[in-house]
């Protein structure tokens, strides 16, 4: 695993990223989140549906972003930490 | 022989499905199901994947109609697929998405909305024909069949809908959050429909921006099928809802604080449910003020030894019940937790067992174990699992695990080690594992 991806990690990621190691309780360091890499699936960090409604759930609380599974973008979002920052920062209330 | 009919209590005329955001009237329901059926391969076994649950009914009605048995194993990961083509030869697929087992023959489910109304009867389905296999994990890797007849999937959830006062109200949408493919969501989001008399939403709503959406949609009375995972979201996530009429959980045990919170929230009652794959669906308990559960009209509950039985109503035979169990009466219980092999993780269930028997099935896994932590209240619990592998890394058992357990069970950490700490006897103490736990969370 890259385990020096940490300077490409905008600050914004980098916040996005320790919100999501809290809520799923993962066993990494900030620094092993390739903002490029999948978030969803067995590559990357391979989370699963129950982590995608917890992260919702963090996106729901932090910055008033909802998620809805009929949005055709979902595949797009959830394709790396990048992807999903960007989301966020385009569609957040707070 | 006694027969029962597909649906009961729908009129021909009224509403048996919600489907983007359109009602279909029972007589379209009876047309898809009697054209589906004709379209069907001549086989004896189908696994039905179809997402939408409209489409996943009519199938099963079709297959039903057919003669056909509808499987339901717990996952559909490619490895149990395999097993379970092997095991049942001519075994077909039906699926209106992307998910295609590469190893079945597989059958597209088809638009049947231009096919003209039929006046057909209603069609009676033999009480003790073979439905479905509903299959539990089992401990070997392969999975437990139970065979469910018509007769007692339809007296199962027709005391259920009785138990939640619903039956034959014509007027009430269910929407569930729960796939229809597992037992829960079969009973109490499909079947009751039909043999309920209940309104079936086709959706399965997943975010709660999406379950508020669709519940917002219906125009009449409304009940929520969910569980403990999707409630404890929809008030975390402060949703608001519109009023309901009932809320419906199961799946994995709910505690009485996230029950007085969704009550107080919704402002609608909230009937916990208790079953288990080789009986159904047996009793509920009002968690936000009972701890007691109340068996379904009919059962009834005695114990040998240490083991309780259920029996009457539904139930062929007795059938022992895999918790622990404090009896009040015949028909009114308390549980003490699973007995210690059972997982259940966001409601999908498995055991040790059978989870070790496929981690030690990996080529250059040399000896490994699963284990539970203490449950937290809050997030959802993750198994671990500790792994001799000298030639492995992480990832790669991982990856292995991927293809043969539903990914909810995929351990969280993967601990290498240089080896077990077993006793003298071969076995894993509970207390080794956990003091193993506590050296790797320092670096092992």
């Amino acid at each position: 695993m890259n385990t020096n991806t940490d300077i490409d990690k905008t600050g914004f990621e980098q916040e996005l990223a320790q919100h999501i190691i809290t809520a799923l309780n993962l066993d990494i360091g900030l620094a092993e989140i390739d903002p490029l890499a999948p978030l969803y699936g067995d590559e990357g960090l391979g989370i699963d549906s129950i982590d995608v409604l917890e992260i919702s759930l963090v996106l729901t609380k932090q910055y008033g972003v909802q998620l809805r599974s009929d949005d055709e973008n979902n595949a797009i979002i959830f394709a790396s930490l990048r992807n999903l920052g960007n989301h966020i920062l385009q569609n957040r209330t707070k | 022989m006694p027969s029962i009919p597909l649906l009961k209590f729908h009129h021909p005329e009224s509403v048996f499905a919600w489907q983007d955001g359109k009602t279909i009237s029972a007589q379209r329901f009876l047309t898809d199901v009697i054209s589906l059926a004709e379209r069907l391969p001549a086989r004896a076994y189908v696994l039905n994947l179809c997402n939408d649950r409209y489409r996943f009914m009519v199938g099963f009605a079709a297959a039903m109609l057919r003669g056909q048995i509808s499987l339901l194993p717990p996952s559909h990961t490619s490895d149990l697929v395999k097993r379970l083509a092997q095991h049942y030869a001519d075994l077909y697929c039906l699926t209106d998405g992307a998910h295609r087992p590469g190893s079945l023959q597989t059958i597209s489910y088809q638009n049947l909305s231009d096919v003209s109304l039929l006046q057909a009867s209603m069609p009676e389905i033999p009480a003790t024909q073979v439905a479905a296999i509903v299959f539990t994990s089992g401990s070997t890797g392969n999975p437990m069949p139970n065979e469910k007849t018509w007769g007692a999937i339809s007296r199962s959830v027709t005391a259920e809908a009785s138990r939640l006062g619903i039956l034959n109200r014509g007027d009430l949408t269910l929407l569930g959050t729960v796939p229809p493919q597992h037992m829960y969501g079969f009973e109490s989001t499909a079947l009751i429909a039909m043999q309920g008399g209940v309104i079936l939403h086709a959706a399965k709503p997943f975010f709660p921006a999406d379950i508020s959406a669709l519940l917002n949609e219906i125009p009449g009375p409304r009940a929520l099928v969910t569980t403990p995972v999707h409630l404890r979201a929809l008030i975390t996530s402060n949703t608001d809802l519109p009023e309901l009429e009932l809320i419906v959980c199961a799946t994995a045990p709910l505690s009485r604080e996230l029950a007085l919170q969704a009550v107080e929230r919704f402002g609608a009652p909230l009937q916990e449910i208790y079953g288990f794959t080789e009986a159904g669906q047996i009793a509920s308990r009002d968690t936000a003020s009972t701890d007691e559960w109340r068996t379904f009209d009919g059962l009834s509950l005695h114990q040998k030894g240490e083991t309780t039985y259920v029996s009457g109503g539904h139930v062929v035979g007795e059938l022992p019940l895999s918790d622990i169990t404090e009896l009040h009466s015949d028909t009114t219980f308390l549980l003490h937790g699973r007995t210690a092999d059972l997982i259940n993780i966001a409601g999908k269930r498995t055991s040790l067992a059978n989870l070790n028997h496929h981690l030690n099935a990996i080529d250059g896994v040399l000896d490994g174990v699963f284990f539970m932590p203490n449950e937290k209240e809050g997030n959802t619990t993750r198994l671990a699992a500790f792994v001799v592998a000298p030639e492995l890394d992480a990832r790669e058992i991982l990856k292995a695990l991927r293809l043969r357990v539903d990914p909810v069970f995929l351990p969280r950490p993967i601990h290498k080690v240089d080896a077990l700490p077993r006793n003298s006897t071969g076995k894993l103490p509970r207390t080794s594992l956990d003091k193993l736990l506590q050296q790797c969370k320092r670096g092992c």
